[in-house]
């Protein structure tokens, strides 16, 4: 299992071909309390860099990106009720939507929990 | 929601700035102003809070200003204020408010304002604006350019402003000066606190019961703090100040009201007096009394989503057919409604409360109602 994270605070967290993807709890934060989340449908397919899905919090909407190529293979209906799950556990109950990979080698342009911190670090 | 700042000057700072960052406010540039957006505990909080407490706004940023007349006479200073805006400046009583706005030639507006009659002893032909943040350099100049010999400006940049709102603001407010906590809504008094001179209001811009307290800015943190140490109060930033307004159905300057609408397309008539309504002798008087009499073209509604997804500012909206009849000016998930909430300018054909519509957002048409405002009830001590 691995997780990666893009610069606009998606993570991927791999196992086997498919991974699962949401927001990073800096991100979660940054946004403040989430009201409304928009998912892809079922069979969706996305290229690196889309934008797969939508997270409005009480002031604005904001993007989330595809971190990968793939095709969306399930997605966290729960979180159309319960949109807050996305402040609670960003990394956990919290995410949005498991994407079967396309092209695994995109993994390497991506972040290391490690790396991501240091960015993160850099930008607050 | 954040005006954007001028990134050639520094940005401003309220009286109550070392205070906000001691709480741990999220900072924002707004209207020139470094101003807290939140606190630790989120919008959602905050606004519940007020909602159901009590909640301590800074609005310090806001501009202050007299309106003197040489002669101490309110008629003087009535007739020349009354020359800008709608409402009936000459029948204020001594502290009493009013709702109004700057109007230009053409009824667009300028900018809205409170207007009160200052009472207290020796201000016999004074005025006391508060304008909005983000325009009181343009209002000023506005109004001083129009005054008559006689009447001067009068800026007070050197005041503090707080806003205490919610249903436990008359009972905080009690223990430290039952006389202002005892104010009817749109009432004024002078009075002390601590020791401290305030001059407070009973008016807000939540749809809460409430209050407005201005005092000198040396003053401020202290009555901050004082304010704060009361259980009931918590801090609450210009986010959840966004979406009290917008549950009130209150307009915002610049996105709900501006040069182009007029005050009756916004819905603000009840704030032109019947003398004012039948007289003129405002700016864009003329197409005020037009638009009263044969209603305006497009009006201010409120709108209600009938799903989940919020509809913001610039949202386009149609009919259930696909005309294109309006856009949303304001919009947002309203806290206390528990679900999204909107206003907008529609044609005045599909105006009526319970008119099916469209928004458009992100390319697809949403269903949505027109709905009465304001949607959470106001709660004013009339």
């Amino acid at each position: 299992m691995t997780t990666r994270y893009t610069k606009d605070h998606e993570y991927i967290r791999v196992e086997g071909d498919a991974g699962i993807v949401g927001i990073s709890d800096y991100a979660q934060a940054q946004l403040g309390d989430v009201v409304f989340v928009e998912l892809p449908s079922v069979g969706k397919a996305l290229s690196k860099g889309d934008e797969a899905a939508v997270v409005e919090s009480v002031k604005a909407a904001s993007e989330v990106y595809a971190p990968v190529s793939g095709e969306v293979v399930e997605v966290n209906s729960e979180l159309e009720a319960s949109p807050g799950t996305v402040n609670e556990d960003p990394a956990g109950r919290g995410w949005f939507m498991k994407i079967r990979l396309t092209n695994e080698s995109e993994l390497d342009g991506l972040m290391t929990e490690e790396q991501y911190q240091d960015f993160v670090k850099s930008i607050s | 929601m954040a005006e954007p700042a001028n990134s050639d000057q520094p940005l401003l700072k309220t009286p109550l700035h070392d205070a906000h960052v001691a709480l741990g406010a999220r900072m924002v540039p707004f209207a020139g102003y470094d101003m807290p957006v939140q606190y630790p505990t989120g919008i959602l909080t905050e606004h519940n809070w007020t909602r159901e407490h009590a909640g301590l706004f800074d609005v310090s940023h806001m501009g202050q200003a007299f309106l003197v007349a040489e002669d101490k006479n309110h008629e003087t200073v009535a007739r020349a204020l009354e020359a800008l805006i709608p409402a009936d400046v000459l029948n204020l009583k001594p502290n009493q408010q009013r709702y109004s706005q700057l109007l230009a030639d053409d009824g667009g507006i300028l900018d809205d304002l409170m207007v009160t009659r200052v009472g207290a002893p020796g201000h016999e032909g004074w005025l006391y604006l508060v304008v909005n943040a983000s325009m009181k350099e343009q209002d000023y100049a506005h109004i001083q350019a129009r005054l008559p010999k006689g009447v001067s400006l009068n800026r007070k940049d050197g005041l503090g402003l707080m806003a205490l709102q919610g249903p436990s603001a008359e009972a905080v407010l009690a223990k430290l000066s039952p006389e202002a906590a005892g104010l009817s809504f749109m009432i004024s008094a002078d009075v002390e606190i601590d020791g401290v001179w305030c001059h407070v209001s009973r008016s807000g811009y939540t749809g809460e019961d409430g209050f407005e307290i201005s005092c000198k800015a040396e003053d401020a943190a202290k009555l901050w703090n004082r304010l704060l140490s009361d259980p009931e109060v918590k801090p609450i930033g210009l986010g959840a100040r966004d979406s009290l307004r917008l549950e009130a159905g209150l307009c915002l300057y610049g996105h709900d009201i501006d040069t182009t609408t007029s005050p009756i397309e916004a819905g603000l008539i009840w704030s032109i007096q019947k003398r004012r309504r039948e007289e003129g002798g405002f700016p864009g008087a003329e197409r005020v009394q037009r638009e009263i009499k044969d209603g305006p073209a497009r009006v201010r509604v409120g709108i209600r989503p009938e799903g989940r997804a919020p509809a913001r500012e610039g949202t386009v909206i149609t009919t259930p057919d696909g005309r294109e009849v309006g856009v949303v000016t304001s919009g947002g998930f309203g806290p206390t409604v528990n679900g999204p909430v909107a206003m907008g300018y529609v044609a005045r054909d599909v105006s009526s409360v319970g008119t099916d519509l469209h928004l458009v957002v992100r390319g697809k048409p949403l269903p949505a109602k027109v709905a009465a405002m304001p949607f959470a009830p106001h709660r004013y001590k009339r």
